[in-house]
């Protein structure tokens, strides 16, 4: 049973979370320097519902995430240096610098993969969970989507399939208050989007997104009743977006203490806590925190100095004609 | 006449227009409070009121076909997609709806509805936020399609397509909304279907819209060194296309490039040089030559999206190539 991670379970997650953490603020002072191009959407504050939510899927299971994803792509498992390096656009990225940092894929890792068109991850993950069940695999998707995508047409009509051929498919539900601008309550009529489960003959459970043991076990809990051929369950994570939307948001329309409640509720900081009191000793915390810096560190330095792709048509995008 | 950036200018037209007409209204991800995230319909909500300047959720099928029952019954709406990318998700709205009431039912409704919405790459905003969609939506018959290039034609194709009749789809360039220019004051109004003479020339026709004038136009100032003479023609009216104008210039030059940023094959340049063949082939004295985007997708990295966008360098050698 994966219902709650051992503390060596934890400390992983804690690792993974700490990594992606760096990597936000690595991006964040890039961003302020003027090394990073096209938007960049960050997760700081929310690791815990990408990083907990992977950390109970199998290497075969597969994910989807949204624009958002740098916790998913690390929590299943992916390295720093080739998401770093896709960020930058660098011929070593995971996609050899052809994605961008919303839309990275590695397969092999089962994440296939980010997505920037709002709500498309959603039946992009119910697809992948039709395949299993034709196949006969154990296999679990999951995916990863925003209070924003939840609103979306092909959410609904996604989730109705799911449910009614009982998909082996998890929804994680991150709820963090805003689709970009826009605050939850002006896009749904319900608060707790959870609620809608019912329509969908889908079990649902609301946890704080900020607590990754919270995170983990109802999320686990519903990817074995998945696995078991029970159908899907939806896990609404309540988390909040600490940053702007994107590095290009100008902010100003989130309320300070909102963000200061918040943020005195970090993921690290709950997680740290825990670890603490189940009786890890400070100085193991402290070792692997350096651990995590000195990765993500010289996965930038890495990334940072990786040659940049050359251009070449694609021939299989184009075959019937010379290249322009 | 005021100097201003064209993002300024849409927002001036959308204002006369809702001053002018209390059945506009707007509607659209991000475009109240926030103002759109490129800064359009900033200040309307405050200075409208939230019926009027709606944010919307994230629903662009839905929004889409509501936009256009609500101009047959009514209103003047003036719905922003945010990007052209999510304008398939409304396609069916444009392709099965609001092209078709109006000659199916014997011209007993009429949808004057605006569909703003941006495109174009070179922000390195990735494959899924940089298209330019443009050949698909002018191959809809029934709906007109305008991609102005300057703040002056920003405000006043923009009165004219919110006081048109039918259904307008008006394309903005994300590359454009910075870009400033003298706009006249008062009530301006630039009719759609008439293209515009951006230089005058005598040996060649450059044909562009949107951002390609940009590049037509620095074309132009290069091919002087080649000792050649262009015309720069911008078209701002995609369909109804300016035949008369085009025909007018090509006989003059006898020689054309088209330019386009959207894919080459079953492209809008594809179209523009079978209709200069349509209407010119006696006056050509060599094929119509194209530049456009290469069939397939925009990639993330900045050299593989540069090498891959239309730009003067290229349109300069297609114009030599032609002119051998
Ligand atoms: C179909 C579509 N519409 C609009 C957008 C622009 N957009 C990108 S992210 C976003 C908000 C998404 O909100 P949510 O799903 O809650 O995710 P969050 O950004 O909060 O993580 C919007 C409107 C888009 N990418 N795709």
């Amino acid at each position: 049973m994966k219902n709650t991670p051992s503390v060596d379970e934890h400390l992983e997650i804690y690792r993974r979370m700490l990594l992606v953490r760096h990597l936000e603020e690595g991006l964040g002072a890039l961003h302020k320097e003027g090394r990073t191009r096209g938007p960049i959407h960050r997760c700081d504050g929310q690791e815990a519902v990408g990083v907990a939510a992977t950390a109970v899927l199998e290497p075969d299971d597969k994910v989807t995430t949204t624009h958002r994803g740098h916790a998913v792509y690390i929590g299943k498992g992916m390295a720093m240096r080739p998401v770093i390096a896709e960020i930058f656009g660098r011929a070593t990225g995971a996609c050899a610098g052809r994605a961008g940092h919303m839309l990275i894929a590695d397969a092999d890792k089962g994440v296939i993969g980010g997505n920037a068109i709002v709500g498309a991850s959603i039946p992009a993950a119910a697809g992948m969970a039709l395949s299993m069940q034709v196949l006969g695999r154990k296999g679990v998707a999951l995916c990863v989507f925003g209070d924003g995508a939840a609103q979306t047409g092909i959410c609904h009509e996604a989730m109705n399939m799911a449910g009614l051929w009982k998909l082996p498919m998890v929804f994680v539900l991150e709820h963090n208050g805003f689709g970009l601008t826009v605050p939850s309550e002006v896009q749904s009529a319900v608060p707790d989007l959870s609620v809608r489960a019912a329509g969908y003959a889908m079990p649902a459970e609301i946890v704080d997104g900020n607590d990754a043991v919270a995170v983990y076990r109802a999320v686990g809990a519903m990817v074995e009743r998945a696995r078991r051929g029970e159908g899907p369950g939806l896990v609404e994570c309540k988390t909040y977006r600490v940053e702007g939307f994107s590095t290009s948001d100008m902010g100003g329309y989130q309320k300070p203490e909102d963000i200061a409640a918040w943020k005195a509720r970090d993921p690290l900081r709950i997680s740290r806590a825990a670890l603490l009191a189940d009786g890890v000793p400070e100085e193991r915390l402290a070792a692997l925190e350096t651990a995590a810096r000195e990765e993500v560190d010289a996965a930038f330095t890495a990334a940072l100095s990786d040659p940049f792709p050359a251009f070449t048509p694609d021939a299989a995008c184009n075959p019937y004609s010379e290249a322009h | 006449m005021a100097l201003m950036r064209y993002a300024e200018a849409l927002n001036a037209a959308l204002r006369e227009e809702m001053q002018a007409d209390p059945s506009v209204f707007l509607f659209g991800e991000d475009i109240g409070r926030y103002g759109g995230v490129f800064k359009v319909s900033k200040g309307l909500m405050d200075e409208f009121g939230e019926t009027r300047v709606r944010d919307t959720p994230i629903s662009e099928q839905a929004l889409t076909a509501m936009a256009v029952t609500a101009a047959m019954t009514g209103t003047r709406p003036v719905l922003e997609i945010m990007y052209a990318d999510f304008v398939p998700l409304a396609l069916d709205a444009l392709v099965n709806q609001a092209s078709i009431y109006n000659y199916i039912w014997n011209g007993q409704v009429e949808i004057p509805l605006v569909l703003r919405t941006q495109g174009g790459g070179g922000a390195g905003a990735g494959a899924q936020h940089s298209k330019s969609l443009d050949s698909m939506l002018a191959h809809i018959p029934g709906i007109k399609v305008v991609a102005p290039a300057t703040p002056a034609d920003a405000k006043g194709m923009l009165k004219a397509a919110i006081r048109d009749s039918q259904p307008v789809v008006f394309l903005e360039h994300k590359l454009l909304y910075n870009m400033r220019g003298d706009v006249p004051d008062g009530d301006i109004i630039v009719p759609l279907g008439k293209a515009a003479t951006v230089r005058e020339g005598t040996d060649i026709s450059l044909f562009a819209s949107s951002r390609m004038v940009v590049e037509a136009t620095r074309a132009a100032e290069l091919l002087v060194e080649d000792g050649v003479s262009a015309e720069v023609i911008d078209l701002r009216s995609l369909r109804p296309l300016d035949i008369g104008a085009i025909v007018a210039s090509i006989t003059k030059t006898h020689h054309a490039v088209v330019v386009n940023e959207g894919w080459r094959f079953c492209g809008y340049a594809a179209e523009l040089s079978a209709s200069i063949m349509d209407h010119a082939f006696d006056e050509l004295d060599a094929p119509v030559a194209r530049v456009t985007l290469p069939d397939m997708p925009i990639p993330y990295s900045e050299p593989l999206e540069t090498a891959m966008l239309p730009n003067a360098a290229k349109i300069r050698a297609a114009a030599l190539a032609t002119l051998k």
